[in-house]
């Protein structure tokens, strides 16, 4: 078995093993790709009905898996509790996305299929994603539109009623289907109503403003969470036949990033110190294109959805210091360097190598701002082209410029309109009359719990969906691709797949929260609650996290270095000691306090930011979003190495500081390996 | 620290909705005009911890005007003095140096207040709950593209949903109406093939769990939708009057 103990002190990798752990078992069905889910589906053990209602589900966030899950689950008859942190489920973080969701629908006869949406999918991981996940995702993908459209959510439609596309990165097929910039929006609000009804009958049980703070094992089975009501401060058992992990990615462990300001880890790490293993935490994805930061004030960063590279343009001064604005710069002095760089996929590069380029070009001295830290994303060709179209359309073929201008503008506004008025509001400075100014920022993380073919934690009866799980991304997710993923898990993967394992709970009976595991659980929570507050210090649990923020992102961001990576394990560790000594949280824990529920995911993002730079010091090689500068070609393009790396990192806590690294091999028998490339 | 505004801040405070509130003063130098105004909540708030005090409990949480958390009266109006924005894209460039600035929770009986500026907005997800769906199990669906909506349908669906449920259109009304949120809902789902249905049942029930709630009545005075951050239209009120009679003249239920 390949293991690595990780002692910062005593660091030692076995190289050459990449054998998949026997701690690991993927449940990767047998048989051809194409018939792997359908047949495991119409085999999977079921709960008949009389028993479903005897089964209790807890669903742990209401996002696009977390809603879709619950409503799912309740509708087959399962006895379900939701919780969420927010005030309504509606809240969660979902409803930001903006650009899309994919789907192999094929609706533009541009040559799209499930297996070519499975082979992007692949490929824009850079081949670090499991076959058998992906493929089933590409599968259900359609299914997700018509369930969607049935609902009642409002895509954006052409003139003959159907379903509009548009293009996203990594991709050469218009697959996305969108709804203005609110996709996101308009796909929770749409399994929010599904969760509602199920709500309004009954079925589901939802607790708004309650908080996980931890996982009930009994007898090696998750059995139930602690939950903490955030109004009242009480903290609650809650007993369940499975547990679902819905809660989202952990981005905020670098403070500024595009996710909600409520946006934690402390579910999926509760559960991680209690037995389940995280999958490759170091896999983040950064953003091209996020509104620069402006000022020490910041408190979150505000993504510029990636539809924008449809019609946008990329570039910077080919002059370094060019200070004039980027309307004046004429045409010749322009560095288009994603169409210079990478002609097959230009603007449409997958979101790690336009952020890579976009770093590349102003640490070159070449950005633009105030800050040097943004390049333009410019719309001037995209709003002729749309007014020269818009022309023809209405049979003028002698309009003048500012007609085709006005024009071009119109259209512009109807495809990116809350887009460009939110840049507006942000900056105070108008896309119409001037090019974005953007810049890369943290947005999505692939890492997460690791799970099976089932989507079940290494804890049995412990399941995780969506961003908080590891399973189909790889090293770099597509664009729409989140979306996809959030609700193939909640509305088609769990619902078949939770009975191979609730099959075998319909003589357990009711559990009881009485057991002493319970209990003693409870008391763990409610100590470190009170050991928060004891402490009394001078420092308040926001300046941690932006201390954390800072160490993560210059030595854990977009590059990454052996070096920085050891400097910033050993300043985390300090941080935790100093946070654990000298925090202030103000108030009790007995009413309404939003100072303490930051504080303790604070702590947790701490522990978390330690094994991120473990596991980015452990793999030595780049691939998408983990780019170590050692390894990369002379043209500074990420230096795969398959040879020793094609394997997910399963890291297993053991104790403080220390964690022991499982792999689980990856093993393409469909996909022929290359070096990818969108040159 | 780097700007230089400062402002004068009278602030809501209450314990939860059993005690009596009251309003705060506030001092705070150094303010940017590119802070966005909560982040200005959250200098303000690192100050009352230095200074030893509790921090004013505000809801946020996406921060970029989509997920419908935060919740302040600015000045006599929810979300501040611009219009189609929520606080959280309200920056302070919007205010001068020297301003005093009021800032209160919702006020509505219907969101009684949990802390300082936070209300508690379950009623709206009961409003959802009584009828604001489509009755469609998973797995049920046919082809995505069997069923052509016209454009404007569709563009007409999209607007209402657009609707963040922030409450603010409550906030705004003085008879605490929620009808342009309720309507908002009826009219995406009037709109679209799919909620045709359920349409009468939808508005007998949606309405009437409205009304449960203590919602007020609608005057027709228009404040919801001037001050709605997404603009929503007093259309979808007309609308959801015309749905509701309809159905209640061909009601069996209810």
């Amino acid at each position: 078995m390949p293991v690595i103990l990780f002692s910062f002190s005593k660091f030692r990798l076995n190289k050459n093993n990449m054998a998949t752990s026997s701690r690991l078992d993927a449940k990767v069905p047998q048989g051809p790709l194409e018939t792997k889910w359908s047949k495991y589906r119409s085999s999977v053990p079921l709960v008949n009905p009389a028993n479903k209602r005897n089964l209790e589900i807890i669903v742990i966030g209401t996002g696009l898996a977390g809603a879709s899950a619950a409503a799912t689950l309740a509708e087959l008859g399962y006895a379900v509790k939701a919780f969420c942190f927010q005030d309504s489920p509606r809240r969660a973080h979902s409803i930001a996305a903006q650009g899309g969701i994919n789907a192999a629908k094929n609706y533009q006869n541009d040559g799209d299929s499930i297996y070519r949406l499975f082979y992007d999918t692949i490929k824009g991981g850079d081949y670090r994603s499991r076959e058998g996940n992906v493929h089933r995702l590409a599968e259900v993908s359609g299914s997700i539109i018509d369930q969607c459209v049935a609902a009642g959510v409002p895509f954006a439609r052409e003139y003959g009623g159907l379903l509009s596309n548009r293009s996203f990165g990594g991709t050469q097929v218009q697959r996305t289907f969108y709804a203005a910039g609110q996709t996101g929006q308009q796909l929770l609000l749409g399994a929010y109503s599904g969760l509602q009804r199920q709500v309004g009958m009954g079925t589901v049980k939802m607790y708004n403003r309650h908080e996980m703070l931890d996982i009930v094992n009994i007898d090696g089975k998750c059995r139930g969470i602690i939950a903490r009501n955030l109004i009242t401060g009480e903290l609650e058992r809650h007993a369940a036949h499975a547990v679902l992990l819905c809660s989202g990615g952990y981005g905020n462990v670098f403070y500024l990033s595009t996710n909600a300001m409520g946006s934690n880890v402390t579910a999926a790490w509760k559960a991680h110190k209690r037995g389940a293993f995280f999958g490759n935490p170091c896999f983040t994805q950064i953003h091209p294109t996020c509104i620069p930061v402006s000022g020490e004030h910041q408190s979150k960063l505000t993504l510029m959805s990636e539809s924008l590279r449809n019609d946008g343009r990329i570039w910077v001064p080919k002059a370094k210091n060019d200070t004039r604005p980027g309307n004046e710069i004429p045409e010749e002095e322009r560095d288009y360097y994603l169409e210079r760089r990478y002609p097959a996929f230009g603007n449409l590069v997958p979101r790690d190598i336009a952020s890579r380029a976009a770093k590349e070009r102003c640490d070159a001295g070449y950005g633009v701002g105030s800050s040097k830290l943004a390049v333009f994303l410019d719309f001037a060709a995209a709003v002729e082209r749309y007014g020269r179209a818009e022309a023809n359309k209405n049979n003028i073929h002698n309009a003048s410029d500012s007609d085709i201008i006005a024009w071009g503008k119109a259209v512009v506004k109807e495809k990116y309109g809350n887009l460009f008025d939110m840049y507006k509001q942000i900056t105070g400075e108008d896309p119409y009359q001037v090019p974005m100014r953007i810049y890369p920022a943290v947005h999505y993380t692939m890492g997460g719990l690791w799970v099976d073919y089932n989507l079940m934690t290494t804890v049995p009866g412990l399941y995780a969906l969506g961003e908080a799980n590891f399973s189909d991304h790889g090293a770099n997710r597509l664009g729409a691709s989140a979306l996809m993923q959030g609700l193939a898990d909640g509305y088609f993967v769990i619902p078949y797949t939770i009975g191979s394992y609730l099959s075998n709970e319909i003589r357990t009976g009711k559990i009881s929260t009485e057991h002493e595991v319970f209990v003693k659980t409870e008391q763990e929570v409610r100590e470190r609650i009170e050991k928060l507050l004891k402490i009394q210090g001078k420092t308040s649990p926001e300046i941690f996290h932006r201390r954390l923020g800072k160490i993560m992102w210059d030595k854990c961001g977009m590059a990454r270095n052996e070096q920085g990576l050891k400097e910033a394990i050993i300043e985390i560790r300090q941080l935790r000691e100093e946070f654990w000594s000298d925090v202030k949280v103000m108030g009790t824990a007995t009413y309404f306090n939003p100072e303490l529920d930051k504080a303790n995911r604070v702590a947790d993002f701490i522990e978390l930011g330690e094994l991120m730079c473990i596991d980015a010091l452990t793999r030595n090689e780049s691939c998408g979003g983990h780019f170590r500068e050692e390894y990369q070609t002379e043209e500074g393009e990420a230096m795969r190495d398959d040879e020793n790396f094609m394997f997910v990192s399963a890291w297993e806590h053991k104790g403080p500081e220390e964690w022991e690294l499982h792999k689980e091999e990856l093993i393409y028998e469909n996909i022929k390996i290359a070096q990818r490339s969108y040159k | 620290m780097e700007g230089n505004m400062s402002l004068s801040l009278k602030v809501w405070r209450q314990s939860n909705k059993e005690t009596a509130g009251g309003f705060e003063n506030y001092k705070l130098d150094s303010v940017s005009p590119d802070m966005s105004f909560l982040e200005m909540f959250d200098v303000l708030n690192e100050q009352l911890i230095e200074e030893g005090k509790e921090p004013v409990a505000f809801d946020h949480d996406c921060r970029e005007g989509i997920c419908g958390s935060c919740s302040m009266y600015i000045n006599g109006r929810p979300h501040g003095p611009l219009r189609g924005v929520t606080v959280c894209q309200l920056h302070m460039r919007s205010f001068n140096d020297g301003d005093t600035i009021v800032v209160e929770p919702w006020r509505a009986q219907a969101f009684p207040v949990i802390k300082d500026l936070v209300v508690d907005r379950d009623a709206f997800d009961r409003v959802i709950s009584a009828g604001g769906f489509v009755s469609v199990n998973t797995g049920n669906a046919q082809d995505a593209n069997s069923l052509p909506v016209p454009k404007e349908a569709a563009d007409d669906a999209f607007s209402a949903a657009a609707c963040i449920g922030c409450g603010a259109c409550v906030a705004a009304c003085k008879n605490a109406s929620a009808m342009l949120f309720v309507s908002a809902k009826i009219s995406q789902l009037a709109l679209l093939p799919q909620g045709q249905a359920e349409r009468s049942i939808r508005a007998e029930k949606m309405v009437a769990q409205m009304d449960a709630e203590g919602f007020g009545a609608c005057t027709n005075t228009g404040a919801c939708s001037a001050e709605c951050p997404k603009e929503i239209s007093m259309e979808n009120i007309a609308r959801m009057n015309r749905e509701y009679i309809g159905a209640k003249f061909s009601s069996s239920a209810v």
